[in-house]
């Protein structure tokens, strides 16, 4: 994924459910559609946060990763 | 880096792995989920429920969900303005308000309360774990277009005016109006 495609970043390190999705339902309501937006976290449980409201919202997860200490999200909206 | 990244995690940033990727699920190939709407009704006052209310109000409007939480009798006293330390107009409940302080920055824990020492340690822990306290989630849900709806029996026998409640409220409703959303589109939750 180039940097430069990557709209906006939600830094939610650090932040315990549900801050990381909340921060990033703000975000996603104030970029276009089609936007990617970059989704940085440390809560183990937005693993399978993130795949649920990417499916109730209709946002498509399009990557994934982790270093072992940051989960890596970017998704791009609907 | 701001300060709220190191202290909840296992090992510093520095120290991660190179990234892996995780499964990326696949898209499901079935129309997109028609969503309910949410109906929470916030009875109780305590603090570890308010903060379960909070928690899925807020989640729930991030979701794209319907989200209306009517606010009664306990979980009234949550909604009134911080800074009112007596409310009612008759001895009763000025005497009630001054035994129970209204305001979601003055909750009690239902169990293990000891005088307010385990509240304390509760938003000690949420602090030092970055949750975010039961306002916090308030704001956020109140800003992602919650509404909190005041139940206008428990105003009326709390003597409560709408200026003692916090700003954003939604006009006072009664019974018919829950039980008109459960049966309809709403999933009702009783905290």
């Amino acid at each position: 994924m180039e940097a430069a495609e990557i709209t906006r970043t939600v830094d939610a390190k650090g932040l315990s459910c549900p801050m990381p999705i909340v921060r990033t339902a703000q975000t996603m309501k104030v970029v276009g559609s089609g936007a990617l937006v970059e989704v940085l976290a440390t809560d183990p449980g937005s693993v399978k946060d993130f795949v649920a409201w990417c499916r109730s919202t209709g946002n498509e997860l399009i990557d994934q990763s982790s270093d072992g200490v940051v989960y890596r999200f970017v998704i791009r909206r609907k | 880096m701001t300060a709220m990244t190191a202290t909840t995690l296992d090992r510093p940033i520095e120290q991660a792995d190179s990234p892996t990727p995780l499964p990326v699920p696949d898209r499901p190939s079935e129309p997109e989920v028609k969503l309910k709407d949410i109906l929470i009704i916030n009875y109780s006052g305590d603090l570890e429920k308010v903060w379960a209310t909070m928690i899925l109000a807020s989640t729930s409007a991030a979701m794209g969900v319907k989200t209306r939480v009517f606010v009664t009798f306990w979980g009234l006293q949550v909604f009134v303005r911080d800074d009112r330390r007596i409310t009612g107009e008759n001895w009763m409940q000025k005497m009630m308000s001054a035994m129970q302080r209204p305001g979601i920055s003055h909750r009690k824990l239902s169990t293990m309360d000891f005088f307010g020492m385990g509240p304390w340690m509760m938003r000690k822990l949420a602090a030092r774990y970055h949750v975010a306290s039961p306002k916090e989630l308030l704001e956020a849900a109140q800003e992602m277009g919650v509404e909190f709806i005041p139940c206008q029996m428990t105003m009326d026998m709390f003597g409560l005016k709408p200026e003692d409640m916090i700003d954003g409220m939604s006009e006072p409703a009664g019974a018919a109006t829950v039980i008109g959303l459960m049966t309809e589109d709403s999933v009702p939750l009783f905290i």
